[in-house]
C-alpha cells in the first residue's frame, strides 16, 4: 500500500514540467548512448550473419522492416495510454506525450510500409497488395496523419489534446485488427513467427540480430519521445512568454 | 427524447439540410463513374455493387459536419449538453435522427441506381440489405469525428479524413458480402453478420466517445 502511494507520488512528481525537464536532461544522453551501441551491434550482427538459403540477401530487410512495423504499433499503444492519462488523471503530461508521439509513430509506420514494399517486390513480385495486414497498417498510417492534422487545426492545446485524445481511443480499434489480421484473413502476408505461445519458430540466427535491432528502435524512439515531448515543453512555454509579453507590451502603450 | 428525433428530421429534410443533398450527391458520383471506366455493361455490373457502396460512404461523410454545428451556431447545444437526459442518450437519437435524414433516402435511392449500372435482381437486393445494416455505422463512427471537429470553424474536410479510416471495415464487409451473394459457392451470412456487428460495436461506442468529445469542446 505505502509503497504503491509512493509510486504514484513519483508519477505524479512528473506532472511538474520542470521536473520532467530535469530528468530528461539526466536520462536523454543516456538513451541516446544506448541507441547508438544497440544500434552497431543490431548492424554489425544483421550485415556479417549468413543470408537465408532462399530469400538470399533480401532478408536483411526484415532487420529493419520488423521492429518499425512493431514500434509503430507500439507507438500508438503509447499514444492510447496517453489518450486515458489525459482524459482520466487529468495528467498535464500526458498530452504533450501523445502530440510527440504521433509524427514520431508515422515515421516509423511509413518506414514499415517502404520497406515492406522494398522487400515484396523481389518475394511476391509486387510492390503492394490489398492484403489484410497490408491495408490495415495502411489505415494506421492515415491515422496517425489525421491525428497531426487535428492537433494542429486547433488553437487551445489544452483542448484540443482532450478532443483528440478521444479519436485516439477511438482508434485503437484498429490495432488488435492489425495484430490478428493475419490470423483472422489468411492472406500473402506470412503468420506470426516470433510473438507465439509456443515459442518463435524463426531460426536463432535471425531471431539475435531480430531481437538487438527491436531493442535498439525501441530505444530510439523513446529518446526521439522524450525529445520532442521536451520541444513540445519548450514551445509552449515560448508561446506563453510571447503572450506575457505582448499583453505588457499592450498595457504599456495604454498608459503614456 | 422522441421530440428531439422529430425535431432534428424536420431540421434537416426542410430547412435546406444536407438530406436531399447527399441523395444527389450519390447520384452524381454513380453518374460520374461510366464517364471514367466506359460504358462497358458488363464491367459496370461487375464493380456496381462497390460503387453503389463507395458512393454511400461519401454522401455519408458529406454531411456530417452538420450533425453538431448548427446546434453549436446557435447555442442550443450548451442547453443540450446542461439539460438532464445523459448527453449519451441526445447524442444517440441525433444520430438516429440524422441517418433517418441523410442515410435512408441513400438506400431508398440505391436500387434504382443498381439498375443504371445493369446490377442484376439478387446483386440489387444484397446491396440494399448491405447498405441498410451498414450505414448506419457509418453515421455512428461520423457523429465521433463530427463531435471532435465541432469546434473547429471549417471542420468539413477534417471529419472525413478523420473518419475515412475507421469506416474502412463498414465498407469491406459490406461489399464483401454483395459479392458473397452473386457468387455461388461464398456464402452470404458470415461477413454480413460481421457487418451487423460492427454496427453494433459502433452504436455503443460511438455516442459515448462523442458525447466525451462534446463536453471536452464546449467548456
Amino acid at each position: 500500500m505505502r509503497e504503491n502511494s509512493l509510486a504514484i507520488r513519483k508519477f505524479s512528481d512528473l506532472a511538474n514540467p520542470t521536473r520532467f525537464l530535469a530528468l530528461a536532461a539526466r536520462v536523454l544522453p543516456w538513451l541516446a548512448v544506448l541507441t547508438v551501441l544497440f544500434f552497431a551491434v543490431g548492424l554489425w550482427l544483421s550485415f556479417t550473419t549468413e543470408g537465408d538459403y532462399q530469400q538470399g540477401e533480401t532478408v536483411r530487410i526484415m532487420y529493419v522492416h520488423v521492429p518499425a512495423a512493431w514500434l509503430s504499433m507500439m507507438c500508438y499503444t503509447v499514444m492510447a495510454i496517453s489518450a486515458l492519462g489525459t482524459l482520466v488523471w487529468r495528467h498535464p503530461l500526458a498530452d504533450v506525450s501523445a502530440k510527440a508521439a504521433a509524427p514520431i509513430g508515422a515515421s516509423f509506420t511509413f518506414l514499415a510500409l517502404v520497406t515492406g514494399s522494398l522487400w515484396g517486390k523481389p518475394m511476391w513480385g509486387t510492390w503492394w497488395v490489398w492484403d489484410a495486414r497490408l491495408t490495415s497498417v495502411f489505415v494506421l498510417f492515415l491515422m496517425y496523419l489525421g491525428l497531426m492534422a487535428l492537433n494542429r487545426a486547433m488553437e487551445d492545446p489544452a483542448r484540443s489534446a482532450r478532443v483528440s485524445a478521444v479519436l485516439v481511443l477511438v482508434g485503437f480499434v484498429n490495432i488488435p485488427i492489425i495484430k490478428f489480421s493475419v490470423e483472422w484473413w489468411n492472406t500473402l502476408h506470412q503468420p506470426a513467427s516470433v510473438m507465439r505461445l509456443d515459442g518463435p519458430t524463426i531460426d536463432p540466427e535471425f531471431l539475435w540480430p531480430l531481437m538487438v535491432m527491436a531493442i535498439a528502435f525501441t530505444l530510439l524512439f523513446f529518446s526521439l519521445h522524450i525529445a520532442a515531448m521536451r520541444n513540445e515543453i519548450w514551445r509552449r512555454r515560448v508561446t506563453s512568454l510571447r503572450r506575457q509579453a505582448a499583453r505588457n507590451a499592450g498595457r504599456e502603450s495604454l498608459v503614456p | 427524447m422522441i421530440a428531439l428525433f422529430f425535431r432534428d428530421l424536420k431540421l434537416s429534410v426542410r430547412a435546406g439540410g444536407g438530406a436531399m443533398i447527399g441523395v444527389l450527391f450519390f447520384m452524381t458520383i454513380v453518374a460520374v463513374i461510366p464517364f471514367g471506366v466506359g460504358p462497358d455493361l458488363n464491367l459496370l455490373a461487375r464493380i456496381g455493387p462497390a460503387i453503389l457502396w463507395i458512393g454511400a460512404l461519401l454522401a455519408s461523410l458529406l454531411g456530417l459536419d452538420r450533425l453538431f454545428q448548427a446546434e453549436r451556431e446557435d447555442g442550443s447545444l450548451d442547453l443540450l449538453l446542461m439539460q438532464e437526459t445523459p448527453l449519451l442518450l441526445t447524442v444517440f437519437v441525433k444520430c438516429a435522427a440524422h441517418w433517418a435524414a441523410t442515410g435512408l433516402p441513400l438506400v431508398v435511392a440505391s436500387p434504382f441506381l443498381g439498375l443504371f449500372m445493369n446490377m442484376d435482381e439478387v446483386a440489387i437486393g444484397a446491396t440494399v440489405v448491405t447498405l441498410l445494416a451498414g450505414t448506419p455505422a457509418i453515421t455512428f463512427i461520423g457523429a465521433v469525428g463530427a463531435a471532435v471537429a465541432v469546434a473547429l470553424p471549417r471542420g468539413g474536410l477534417l471529419v472525413s479524413i478523420l473518419v475515412l479510416p475507421l469506416a474502412v471495415p463498414v465498407l469491406i464487409f459490406g461489399v464483401s458480402a454483395v459479392y458473397a451473394a452473386i457468387q455461388d459457392p461464398a456464402p452470404f451470412l458470415p461477413p454480413f453478420m460481421i457487418l451487423m456487428a460492427i454496427t453494433l460495436f459502433f452504436a455503443v461506442i460511438g455516442p459515448v466517445a462523442a458525447a466525451a468529445a462534446l463536453r471536452h469542446s464546449a467548456d
